[in-house]
């Protein structure tokens, strides 16, 4: 329905021309009365025209407040139907919970942050309306909400609206939007979108009984080059008596896919084995400081990551209170802190107990369990037993295609962040003071203190050192999973595994050790199952470990004795 | 990764350092239990630390709330009720030890406890030696019915089975293809043994389901997820069955979150996963995936408002959640209290035979009623998850739902039923007609 104001222009262009055709014939009085008929007419249409619309809307806005999911699902139907300029709107507003409703007086308003609006108008409602209940959706009726958003939006000026709608009728493949996708995709002009509108209409094309065999078979070939799952799904659900060039064509499209993700599968396995991988680097490298270059059997090592994990959550509430605009930053704030604090309580521990300990490996063992203990049970006295909240960065969130895998940001960060640590933690041992004499220290004690070494505050150092990183690999395990007290048993003996099988007293054996584990785990996964996996790695490093008992990577000569 | 060596490399170790605490808490209770006379002691089971900690402390809390309350209402047969609280500390063996404790040295009337299935069994030959009651709060895979329990949780047809029934149903998507995921201990591997007798004689072909497990505290799902993805793609409306337990999940939906998973496409219907375990989220992408249980924080009545409002000032924390469990401990309680009133004594034997057919009011507007098999009447809710972290109930069982303690689509269990009233009996065979009569 074209809007009033244009009809209104239109009575008076046609007036006007009128107007100057007629006038010089028609004497003034009859020309006053053409007008006022005009206007009269004109002004008839302007007050039904809204009138008219308004109850269409009205009628379609009167299912949302029944509160039931059938009403609803006719609401949507009958506010798109009706073809009012708010209904883009008030999908939208439904789409995001933001659409109540008050039961009694059975109108409907839209939420924003700072108002209450009227559905029908648009115009803020004063003083805001009490007690409304926000109409509810379930599944079912949010892949309505999202096609009959598509539908709206797919002729939207800007290109990442036209984009996701484009994306939410390829989804639903609702044939009642065809004309819709047809007229958009004669219009549109972004290359990408105009794809996902072709495989749109083919994929609508495939599902519908009246698109004929060729029509079909084109289809077939549209919706197979885009070789990835959806494109599977919707050859997968043509129906078995469709025409047999059809089926046939969908067959072989199928294979063709699948042979493709096949392959895709064994480049996905090794880039979930890298991340994995990457992981247990992260959480062992603080331990191949303390057990494999200084000898100490650290059970509390999962503690030091759950410190560093806690640290995170602490600043990110910080952040949360007070300045919530730096919440993408909250992870670079956190780890020099979460290296700091975990260090400090790597070196309390080195000093008040470990100390004690040197060259007593199983006493070292127990004492350090049940420091691992009390730190638990502080940690769940102090911030409750319950899991918190660590929230992802927005650039650690979501997710983008890589030709058939899915890479996950917050997988791909820790990768590129563990490289860095590892990188930094060889630099350090191998270009600076304190790296010297680390190295100094653990190869040969004695030598090293007649040269001057204070090698007491070089163990504390170092143990502070395994500790701090163990800290900051807390920061970035915090993004993957639960910030809770039992958030570092689960690594330990991981880590041990790792640094034992990379090699005692080796940082590239570590890395090589946690790689190799890691793209194991993952290419087993998928065959014997996590469980089945996981035993059968284990298996295996017992094996190792019976014919290379030092590792991987072992140290030659005098350095392990040290 | 490797989990498990943990636990049985350390489990001496461990037991050794909790064996010391436990002698500290056994002296506390000794010199409490010697001053009050007069006083029906009540035994709470739940571990404080450890792995579990993180579900059964809130049962701790709820449990001494509603002692508390019951001790301002003028205590239970004109005696105050006194809470004895153990720590069994997520180890399974301690907590029959503890059970031990609490019935023969602390004298406790009833014991309020346990949250995993495998705990449940290792204090079921305790309580069966010395008789004393226990009410468990947690849904379980059932197949069990004992005379010395109460099982207030949900069993498989209260939780699992209408699940599925609302997924299979036209407002659940219609679904087609099913994945059954869950962490590899008894609870899963039995419920999804029934999901997958049941989705078959639904006419579901073998094809059509794909079942998997991951070990406890399982945290790179990335393998899961995609292949999840993989199998959803074959064409047929497809959905997940998650029993994954407590702490895997946090990861498991991060996962689903980031590699895009929504559940418009794949919904997720979990029975692990409650207000508590979405505390540690961020929910918003989470929203519109499921979860079954018989007790939402989000149902609105009077006597769940009430609930709330003293939990929190219990507490004196405004943020903290409620969830079914703790719904199930209220009216475990509640039951326990007036079948004693009935009994006129606390005594196990009179109280057991007093519970079944006590009725009293649940948080949902209803009346549960404790049956005669010891499992009682629920209402079934399915809830979608809210960008708040609350639940929407989506779906609700007409009246409530009896809970069964043999499954009848299980091969051997479907024969046996539970009655204490009539049978005096736990797994009495029908075909057989006599009682011992044993599921396969």
């Amino acid at each position: 329905m074209p809007p009033p104001d244009f009809l209104l222009r239109y009575f008076r262009k046609v007036l006007a021309g009128a107007c100057a055709m007629i006038c010089t014939r028609l004497t003034l009085t009859r020309w006053l009365f053409g007008l006022l008929a005009a206007y009269v007419a004109a002004a008839a249409l302007l007050i039904a025209m809204p009138h008219a619309r308004a109850q269409s809307l009205d009628a379609a806005l009167a299912h949302f407040t029944e509160d039931s999911f059938d009403d609803t699902d006719q609401g949507i139907q009958a506010v798109v139907a009706s073809g009012s300029p708010r209904a883009s709107a008030i999908i939208q507003a439904l789409s995001d919970g933001r659409l109540a409703y008050d039961g009694d007086k059975k109108k409907i308003y839209i939420k924003t942050d700072a108002q209450v609006l009227d559905a029908e108008t648009g115009q803020p409602v004063t003083p805001a309306p009490d007690n409304l209940d926000t109409v509810r959706l379930n599944n079912r009726l949010r892949q309505a909400v999202a096609a009959a958003l598509g539908g709206l939006t797919l002729m939207s000026p800007d290109r990442a609206a036209r984009l996701s709608a484009a994306q939410a009728v390829f989804k639903s493949r609702d044939e009642k939007v065809l004309p819709v996708v047809e007229a958009a995709l004669a219009k549109e002009a972004d290359a990408g979108i105009k794809t996902i509108l072709a495989q749109t209409r083919a994929a609508i094309l495939l599902g519908s009984d009246e698109a004929t065999e060729p029509q079909k078979v084109e289809a077939v070939a549209a919706i197979a080059a885009r070789g990835d799952q959806d494109a599977l799904r919707i050859l997968n659900d043509i129906s078995a008596d469709a025409p047999p060039a059809v089926t046939k064509a969908a067959q072989s499209a199928i294979k063709s896919i699948q042979n493709q993700l096949a392959l895709w599968s064994a480049v996905q396995n090794a880039w979930y084995g890298l991340s994995l991988g990457s992981v247990l680097l992260l959480a062992a490298i603080g331990l191949a400081i303390t057990f494999g270059v200084m000898g100490v059997i650290n059970m509390a090592h999962g503690e030091m990551v759950m410190i560093g994990a806690y640290v995170t959550f602490a600043v990110q509430e910080m952040i949360r209170a007070y300045n919530p605009g730096l919440f993408d930053y909250s992870l670079a704030i956190a780890l020099p802190l979460a290296f700091l604090v975990s260090a400090l309580v790597g070196i309390l521990i080195e000093r008040t107990v470990i100390r004690f300990l040197y060259g007593r490996p199983l006493e070292t063992l127990l004492a350090t369990w049940g420091i691992s203990l009390i730190l638990q049970q502080a940690v769940r006295s102090l911030f409750g037993p319950t899991n918190r909240e660590v929230g992802n960065p927005s650039w650690m969130s979501g997710a983008f295609e890589l030709g058939g895998i899915t890479i996950t940001y917050n997988r791909l960060w820790i990768v590129v962040f563990t490289i860095a640590v590892f990188v930094a933690l060889l630099g350090m041992l191998r270009f600076t003071r304190l790296g010297l004499e680390v190295r100094a220290v653990t190869q040969n004690r004695a030598m090293a203190a007649s040269m001057g070494i204070r090698t007491a505050r070089i163990d504390a150092l170092t143990f502070g050192l395994g500790s701090g990183i163990a800290g900051i690999a807390g920061v970035a395990l915090s993004q993957i999973d639960n910030v809770s007290p039992n958030l570092g048993q689960g690594y330990i003996i991981d880590s041990f595994m790792v640094v034992v099988f990379g090699g005692v007293g080796n940082l590239w054996g570590t890395l090589v050790g946690a790689l190799t584990l890691g793209i194991a785990n993952k290419f087993l996964e998928p065959y014997a199952g996590a469980v089945l996996a996981k035993i059968a790695i284990l298996v295996f490093i017992i094996l190792f470990i019976q014919k290379k008992p030092r590792g991987m990577f072992a140290l030659k000569g005098r350095a392990v004795e040290a | 990764m490797f989990s498990f060596i943990r636990t049985a490399a350390s489990g001496p170790l461990a037991r050794r350092l909790m064996g010391a605490t436990a002698g500290l808490a056994l002296s506390l209770s000794a010199i409490s239990g010697a001053s009050a006379q007069d006083t029906i002691k009540v035994g709470i089971l739940h571990s404080l630390s450890g792995t579990m900690a993180i579900s059964e402390t809130t049962l701790k809390d709820v449990m001494l709330m509603l002692i508390d309350e019951q001790n301002k209402k003028g205590g239970l047969l004109g005696k105050k009720l006194e809470a004895v609280v153990v720590d069994p500390a997520s180890n399974w063996p301690l907590f029959a030890e503890k059970a031990r404790e609490l019935i023969s040295k602390d004298k406790v009337s009833v014991v309020f406890g346990c949250w995993t299935s495998v705990s449940r069994k290792s204090v079921l030959p305790v309580f069966k030696e010395l008789d004393s009651i226990l009410f468990y709060p947690v849904q379980y895979e059932g197949e069990e019915s004992e005379r010395n329990v109460f099982y207030t949780g949900a069993a498989p047809n209260q939780q699992a089975i209408p699940a599925v029934d609302y997924l299979m149903s036209k407002d659940g998507g219609s679904v087609k293809r099913w994945v059954l995921a869950g962490t590899d201990y008894v609870y899963p591997r039995t419920t999804n043994k029934i999901l997958e007798a049941y989705l078959k004689a639904k006419g579901v072909k073998e094809e059509d389901i794909m079942i998997n497990y991951t070990p406890f505290g399982h945290s790179d799902w990335q393998t899961i997820v995609s292949d999840i993805k993989k199998f959803g793609s074959a064409g047929k409306k497809t959905a997940v069955v998650s029993t994954i337990n407590g702490d895997a999940n946090v990861p498991f939906y991060k996962e689903l979150a980031n590699q895009g998973l929504k559940a418009t496409d794949i919904p997720v219907v979990a029975f692990s996963v409650g207000e508590e375990e979405l505390a540690g989220l961020d929910t918003k992408p989470l929203v519109g995936h499921l979860a079954a249980w018989n007790y939402f924080e989000s149902i609105k009545n009077p006597a769940n408002a009430a609930f709330i409002k003293s939990w929190k000032e219990f507490t004196k924390n405004p943020k903290r959640t409620t969830n079914d469990p703790m719904e199930a401990h209220y009216i475990g309680f509640n039951m326990w209290v007036k079948a004693v009133e009935k009994a006129k004594s606390v005594e196990p034997d009179k109280v057991i035979a007093a519970l079944p057919g006590i009725e009293t009011p649940n948080l949902t507007g209803g009346t549960s009623k404790m049956l005669a098999n010891h499992h009682i009447t629920k209402p079934v809710f399915v809830g979608e998850i809210r960008g708040d972290g609350q639940f929407d109930v989506v779906w609700k069982s007409k009246g409530l739902v009896s809970g069964d303690a043999w499954s009848d689509f299980l091969p051997g269990s479907k024969d046996l039923e539970a009655d204490w009233v009539t049978l005096k009996c736990g797994n009495y065979n029908k075909v057989a007609k006599k009682c011992g009569g044993q599921a396969s």
